[in-house]
């Protein structure tokens, strides 16, 4: 009697099993993909401000990645809507939140958050790329020619006054550019920590849990692809930028630990009506994906590492890689676990994350889609590298010990 | 007199500031804001719901009406009401369930398919039939990036289905799950208190299905209306008040295990 049929197309039957009593409705709604998207734009807003470390505070040992990491910051930012438009089951329609946005609702200002950020990016970037660009210009022909002749703008002023000015400028949107990364990922964690009815998520901290989270990941990619860059290349990896930052991504590393250590605290502390369940996730269900991997091994293990003293190159990659895998755990168990708490505080929700592409809906929500959206990112930094190289301003060894002392 | 353009800017920017703080002022110490803290009733018209758990037998008539009445798949496991099932047994363990939203009714004791639950180990048990709760403050509303869903000027909340993006917020944001995605529309879907026919003078289709006068819909302040009659003189509880979502469905003989 019954169809079974028709509870595929229950959006949510495919990927969430119940346990004891949850409510008829409840399904894991909110899935992969709002997991994939804090962890790009976490991305996008930590190697943004590490760049504008150097262009900032001028850090001179991190010239060497300053170029990269705003680069990488705009190819990662191209992406981070990308999961919404996955998870949303009208993606179509998507257009009516700035037709009709209803400012009340944290999502509303998403687009009014993003294109300010994504102009400050680029235009950062056009002004750090303009010497190049104007080269390129006038030496190139053809289909290169023309591409870096549309992106000059029409400027080909490159006199020491221009780039005196340029250099002001950049300054100041690298600047502007650290209080809107701060806000288009301590947004992000708002979107979560005013979602009323997940306990976990239910935090005043939520934003800035999210931000130090965003800037050790950011830190983290940039130390990776560095190395891994320059290996491939096989061109000189030099150890005073990676130290310098190791110990930006150390310094944050304990402010994110004592900001989700606080939280949990908190919670078992005032032990409110949700603690029983809470902590059955925590210390049970959760117990190895959120204290083994996201704490131990993507928070304690890193910081000590980072703290034992004369960093190795070998030793700030393992870390940054540890990290990673640390954040996206947590990315997965404040999205994932959160929602596994059925709301009726008496039962459970698990998710399985669909693998086989068996139909359009496995498809969108499954492995593959992450996949693309996870692998996307580099590719879209390899093609931009191909007409803004990023990697041109690296140290020679020279170089390197000269940045050291300073 | 003549003004230049710099006059009138200023003299706008003024004016428009000068009307806007003492509104804004007043919107504040207006008595009703105040008085609000305490929820007295809406002098507004107000569609309101009472159900009476005492009474209900989880035969599970509503909720197949409801199905067959609102254009909701009957086999997809959705539902925009459904009735709970809680078993309380004497150790003090509660066992709670709904199969399929109950719309095959409760016809075995069996809670959550469990067969080692002996008649005489119960200590109660009962029913408890839900549906959106119609809230005062809607925090489904709330979030909804697109306005797709919103509060009507009677105090019902709906969706509007050709609006909706699916981002799914407002599900996750309302404390008693009564929303989900309709599997044939794509979009979020809920009760709408059969708004298409109370606002025809019927009454909703659960409340014509229920034989034992379990559910009653009517307007709050309204002296003729059973809901307000019995909101006002007996002792009714709503669900998760702790919310702050101010819910309009009042129930008769909640007791304290119910979720
Ligand atoms: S019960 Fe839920 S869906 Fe209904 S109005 Fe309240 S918050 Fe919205
Ligand atoms: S799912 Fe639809 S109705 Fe719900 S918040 Fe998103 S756009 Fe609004």
């Amino acid at each position: 009697m019954e169809a079974g049929s028709i509870n595929e197309s229950v959006h949510g039957a495919l990927w969430t099993i119940r346990e004891l009593y949850t409510y008829p409705n409840e399904y894991m709604y909110w899935t992969v993909h709002i997991v994939v998207y804090p962890f790009l734009t976490g991305l996008v807003a930590g190697a943004f401000v590490l760049s504008s470390m150097y262009h900032v505070f001028g850090k001179e040992q991190l010239k060497p990645v300053a170029k990269f990491s705003l680069v990488f910051s705009l190819a990662l930012l191209i992406m981070a809507p990308v999961p919404l438009l996955f998870h949303l089951t009208q993606p179509f329609r998507s257009i009516n939140i700035m037709l009709t946005p209803h400012f009340y609702s944290a999502i509303a200002a998403f687009t009014l958050v993003y294109l300010t950020y994504m102009a400050i990016v680029m235009s950062e970037i056009w002004f750090v790329f303009r010497p190049f660009i104007v080269k390129n210009a006038l030496e190139k022909t053809g289909l290169m020619g023309l591409i870096y002749k549309v992106m000059t703008l029409g400027s080909y002023d490159v006199s020491e006054t221009a780039l005196h000015t340029d250099e002001k400028i950049i300054k100041v949107l690298a600047a502007v550019g650290i209080p809107a990364a701060a806000f288009l990922h301590g947004y992000v964690g708002f979107i979560f920590g005013s979602v009323k009815t997940v306990p976990l998520w239910k935090t005043p901290l939520m934003p800035f849990i999210f931000l130090m989270s965003a800037i050790i990941s950011g830190v983290a990619i940039c130390i990776i692809t560095y190395t891994v860059g320059m290996s491939l290349t096989r061109k000189f990896i030099c150890g005073a930028s990676i130290r310098s930052m190791a110990k930006v991504l150390s310094m944050f590393l304990i402010i994110a630990f004592m900001l989700e250590g606080i939280d949990i605290v908190f919670h078992a502390y005032t032990a409110e009506e949700f603690w029983g369940i809470l902590s059955e996730l925590l210390f049970q269900r959760f117990a190895f994906k959120m204290i083994v991997i996201q704490w131990v091994c993507g928070m304690i293990l890193p910081m000590i590492l980072l703290f034992i003293p004369n960093v190795s190159i070998l030793r700030a990659f393992i870390s940054a890689c540890l990290v990673i895998i640390g954040v996206f755990m947590m990315r997965w168990d404040v999205v994932i676990g959160g929602q596994s708490m059925s709301r009726s505080f008496a039962g459970f929700l698990n998710y399985k994350l669909p693998i086989l592409p068996t139909s359009i809906e496995a498809f969108r929500e499954g492995l593959f889609a992450v996949i693309i959206l996870l692998v996307a990112p580099f590719v879209l930094l390899f093609i931009f590298n191909k007409v803004l190289p990023v990697f041109t301003e690296v140290f020679t060894e020279e170089e390197c010990k000269l940045s050291e002392g300073k | 007199m003549k003004l230049t353009r710099r006059e009138l800017l200023k003299m706008g920017l003024i004016s428009i500031c000068g009307a806007v703080i003492p509104v804004s002022a007043f919107e504040v110490f207006k008595p009703e804001a105040l008085a609000s803290l305490i929820h007295p009733f809406s002098k507004k018209k107000r569609w309101a719901f009472v159900v009476d758990t005492t009474k209900c037998v989880g035969c599970g008539m509503c909720v197949k009406a409801c199905k067959l009445e609102n254009d909701v798949p009957f086999y997809a496991d959705i539902q925009r009401t459904w009735v709970e099932r809680y078993v309380q047994r004497k150790g003090g363990e509660v066992i709670i369930d709904s199969p399929r939203g109950a719309r095959y009714g409760f016809t075995a004791n069996d809670p959550q398919g469990r067969t080692d639950v002996p008649e005489d180990d119960i200590s109660k048990g009962f029913f408890v039939p839900k549906l959106c709760n119609h809230c005062e403050k809607p925090s489904c509303v709330q979030v909804c990036p697109a306005g797709a869903t919103y509060k009507t000027e009677d105090g019902v909340v709906l969706v509007d289905r050709k609006w909706c993006i699916g981002c799914g917020y407002c599900i996750t944001n309302c404390p008693y799950f009564a929303r989900f995605f309709h599997p044939v529309y794509n979009t979020a879907d809920k009760c709408t208190f059969c708004y298409h026919r109370i606002t025809k003078g019927r009454k909703t289709a659960c409340v014509e299905a229920c034989a034992f006068g379990v559910r009653k819909i009517g307007l709050l302040n309204d002296p003729d209306s059973e809901v307000f009659n019995i909101v006002k003189t007996e002792r009714v509880a709503v669900l998760k008040p702790e919310y702050g979502n101010e819910p309009h469905v009042f129930y008769i003989g909640l007791d304290h295990i119910v979720r």
